[in-house]
């Protein structure tokens, strides 16, 4: 083991049934760094970070400490007394103690507590870490930035020799970040090894020293931030190189023809209180385009705000040129747009309900609630769409949960065309789904386009997005950073774009 | 085998096995219990008697209720345990208005359409508070309810200002008839109540999307709402018409008595009601539901209380014969007992085939 690391982990493997989530990965954590653990969804990150924390057990590999042999987690007190300490994207203390008490809870050796101790005990720490609260205040009264630092203040005064931060800027403005960063760095003064995982790309190149990339269960590599521009490390999180790759060129474009001039959907000043900035949008008949960008960038959450689905709190829409009102979903339903939205489970499928009910659900939404469908006339729609759309179920009567998820989205996709909408949006349709289904999917969606269908398509796949868009908004950071279409169509320009930054040098 | 399965899953099995029981129990005992007699009452008409019309005379205001807790359970996943309280609310408000403020009237002061009507307004106004609280604020409804289940009771003797007005047959025979018998036909007037209850909802139920948003709601707020439902409507609506089913059995319970007894009236009928969704097989969490399993459920449960009440069970140790039913119940649904019984068939029907091959 290297004398400056305070962590090495070799050769770390993890499955679950079904999936190998880590083959193999080595990770190196340095004292006084900050290291940014990166990659897409699915990579292994949150694996990996369990598995040093003690939630998971690893299958094999060994994980060492500065100052001892071999260690072996299994739980996270053994993880606690080895002094790695885990600050997570949602506050896990309790709001309705104080910060004292936050702090020391569960760490007493006895029954009793000397509360005087311990509140300045507390307010020492808080001192010498900058953090603006007293023992004494009550942790709900905190601001969330506040609350992270707490969880942050109570893992440093566990002697942890290992902090590890998992998405904590999230929730949090700019504000407030700087002033997480300013502990993090002080942390860092001290000698503290701190992980850093988040999404944000601009963060990692603010504080971070090194950068390890995972994908797909693998290492990628370890990089000082000095080598790896902003451009190689969204290559490398993709797992595209940038130069191998010839420009897949969209044939989306045949598509996109002359009555392409209309406007059937127009959005000025967009904004929405789940955190991202103003946006300026439209989107043309018979148009297929997308939002692009790493994950948590904002792409969901600006579609979202065009469909009502988040509380819209700033903007003005239009229709064909005529301006309307979105509050909620009903009133974008209303007129003609129909949303599938990313988290199908969460957001999608009514579980219990049969197949027959899903499809049927937003059209009879549109109907009203006097005037339900027959039986029959149900059926009718359920048996056209199963067959039209090659859904694999039992019967319409089957409840949707016990589909496979690409059949499960199939519903959902049935849901929507039902309405016969002008502007359909399809966020990550196809997330989770086999193959095949994947191909359908976007063979649908150019074909609807050619019948004079508005699409906006998003996707993480990259490829996905080329073959099937003719203009993709590029976001960064919760902003709309940039609009490609035409020649600028290409793995290299999304990339750069979605890097921005130093990309332009 | 799989036809056994197939009866055993379904959600009126649980409701019509007990219904069985407790008819084989009580032909085994005594099947006199199952004779009906035609019999003089105190008015000089000629009504059947019998533990069977009991069951079905006194069975109706649990049976009305079940229908709007059966709403309540779907669209919010939880309970209204306010529900004997509002009914001495209603039942409060139907005397005030026939009575104005004199206890012992000489004659009505309204007509008792207009008492009933009033009654069913303030009772969907009652119902719309809890509502609220669930919908808006985000209440457990039991916790919502609570808060009616307190103070209900108060506010009825309030409404009346803790008088006990009484309505004598000299200022009305009419409002007998509700809770007792229409001179000339020989059934109770509750049960033709529940019936009409029962047949509306299910007018309601297939002539409006009732049961497929409140379903929906319960199931996943999330994707109703991005269906363009408005679940917090949904559940207020839920309650409200739990409200209107609760001003019904008010009627009918001060019809019975002719007065009321603020403390006493529709004590403990939540329980029942609520006995009655689980009895059906609805999940007490929401979602999916079956209203004919659950008024079947209701009447079960009258089944059971008649039956106790016939072996002499005095009315203090009632709940204690149905808290031994309800554990069964919970017991028996928990889906860890489900999954259990499910491997122990499995593996009986394995032994047995390799029995059968050896």
């Amino acid at each position: 083991m290297d004398k400056n690391s305070v962590l090495e982990m070799r050769d770390i493997q993890k499955s679950f049934p079904g999936v190998r989530a880590l083959m193999g990965v080595d990770f190196t954590l340095k004292e006084g760094e900050i290291h940014a653990l990166m990659g897409e969804n699915g990579a292994g990150k949150s694996t990996l970070i369990k598995v040093l924390t003690g939630v998971y057990t690893k299958d094999d590999g060994h994980i060492f400490l500065k100052g001892s042999e071999e260690v072996n987690i299994h739980s996270p007190q053994d993880a606690q007394r080895l002094g790695i300490s885990t600050v997570y994207q949602e506050i896990t203390l309790c709001p309705n103690l104080s910060v004292a008490e936050n702090m020391y809870i569960g760490r007493g050796d006895g029954s009793t507590v000397n509360w005087k101790d311990m509140n300045q005990k507390a307010d020492k720490i808080l001192q010498s870490l900058d953090i603006p609260t007293t023992a004494a205040a009550q942790l709900s009264s905190c601001s969330i930035a506040v609350q992270q630092m707490v969880a942050i203040a109570r893992a440093v005064d566990m002697e942890c020799k290992v902090l590890i931060l998992d998405e904590p800027t999230s929730s949090l403005d700019d504000q407030e970040v700087a002033k997480l960063f300013k502990l993090m760095r002080d942390l860092k003064a001290k000698g503290v090894g701190i992980i850093f995982v988040t999404h944000f790309l601009d963060q990692v190149y603010e504080v971070c020293d090194r950068i390890t990339v995972l994908r797909d269960g693998r290492l990628v590599g370890e990089y000082e931030i000095a080598d790896l521009p902003r451009v190689k490390l969204v290559s490398k999180m993709l797992g595209k190189e940038m130069d191998d790759l010839s420009d897949i060129k969209g044939e989306a474009k045949e598509y996109s023809k002359d009555d392409a001039s209309e406007k059937v959907f127009e959005a000025k000043g967009l904004q929405s209180n789940a955190g991202i900035s103003p946006f300026d949008f439209y989107i043309n008949k018979g148009e297929v385009n997308g939002f692009t960008g790493l994950l948590g960038s904002g792409r969901s959450e600006c579609v979202r705000a065009i469909f009502g689905a988040d509380k819209v709190i700033g903007g003005s829409v239009s229709k064909s040129g005529k301006p309307i009102n979105i509050s909620k979903p009903i009133d974008a339903m209303k007129n003609g747009i129909a949303y599938l939205p990313e988290d199908r489970k969460l957001d999608g499928i009514v579980g219990d309900l049969s197949v027959r009910d899903n499809i049927i659900l937003a059209l009879q939404v549109l109907k009203g609630f006097f005037k339900p469908f027959t039986k029959a006339e149900a059926n009718k729609f359920a048996d056209e769409y199963i067959k039209l759309l090659g859904i694999k179920t039992a019967s319409a009567d089957t409840p949707i949960k016990s589909l496979s998820g690409g059949n499960q989205q199939k519903c959902i996709l049935a849901r929507w065309l039902l309405t016969k909408p002008e502007y359909l949006i399809l966020d990550e349709p196809t997330r989770g789904i086999d193959v095949g289904t994947k191909v359908d999917i976007q063979k649908l969606v150019l074909k609807l386009a050619s019948e004079g269908m508005s699409i906006t398509f998003i996707s993480s796949e990259t490829d996905e997005m080329l073959r099937t868009c003719s203009r993709l908004i590029v976001m960064r950071d919760r902003k709309v950073v940039g609009e490609l279409k035409g020649d600028e169509l290409t793995q290299n320009m999304i990339m750069s774009t979605i890097a921005g930054g130093e990309s332009k040098e | 085998m799989n036809t056994l399965k197939k009866i055993t899953s379904n959600q009126m099995f649980i409701p019509l096995a007990a219904l069985l029981l407790l008819i084989i129990f009580n032909l085994i005992m005594d099947p006199g219990f199952f004779k009906i007699n035609l019999v003089q009452n105190s008015a000089g008409n000629y009504v059947f008697s019998g533990y069977l019309i009991t069951i079905l005379d006194m069975g109706s205001e649990l049976a009305i209720l079940a229908i709007g807790m059966t709403l309540v359970t779907a669209a919010s996943g939880g309970q209204d345990i306010s529900v004997g309280a509002v009914i001495a609310i209603g039942g409060s408000v139907i005397l005030r208005v026939l009575c104005g403020t004199d206890p012992r009237p000489e004659v009505l002061k309204a007509p008792i359409i207009v008492a009933f009507l009033i009654s069913c307004v303030v009772c969907m106004i009652f119902g719309a508070f809890n509502g609220a609280l669930v919908a808006f604020f985000r209440i457990q409804p039991m916790v919502a309810t609570l808060i009616m289940y307190t103070a209900g009771r108060s506010i009825a003797a309030w409404i009346n200002n803790n008088t006990l007005p009484v309505i004598s047959p000299a200022a009305s025979e009419t409002f007998a008839y509700f809770g007792g018998f229409i001179p000339g036909i020989p059934i109770p007037t509750p049960v033709f109540i529940a019936i009409i209850c029962v047949i509306i909802t299910m007018l309601i139920l297939k002539f409006t999307n009732l049961g497929l948003y409140t379903q929906s709601v319960g199931i996943n707020e999330n994707s109703s709402r991005l269906n363009g439902l408005n679940p917090e409507f949904i559940k207020l609506m839920a309650f409200v018409l739990l409200g209107l089913c609760v001003a019904v059995a008010g009627l009918i319970k001060v019809s019975r008595i002719s007065t009321i007894n603020y403390s006493v009236i529709a004590k403990d009928i939540e329980m029942d009601a609520i006995l009655a969704v689980a009895l059906g097989g609805n999940a007490l969490s929401g979602g999916k539901f079956n209203m004919i399993a659950s008024i079947l459920g209701a009447y079960v449960i009258q089944f059971l209380t008649t039956t106790l009440y016939k072996f002499k069970v005095s009315a203090d140790a009632l709940p204690a014969y149905k808290a031994v039913v309800v554990i069964f119940l919970v017991v028996m649904s928990a889906p860890i007992v489900r999954d259990y019984l499910e491997q122990l068939r499995k593996k009986m029907a394995a032994s047995r085939k390799e029995a059968a091959e050896s």
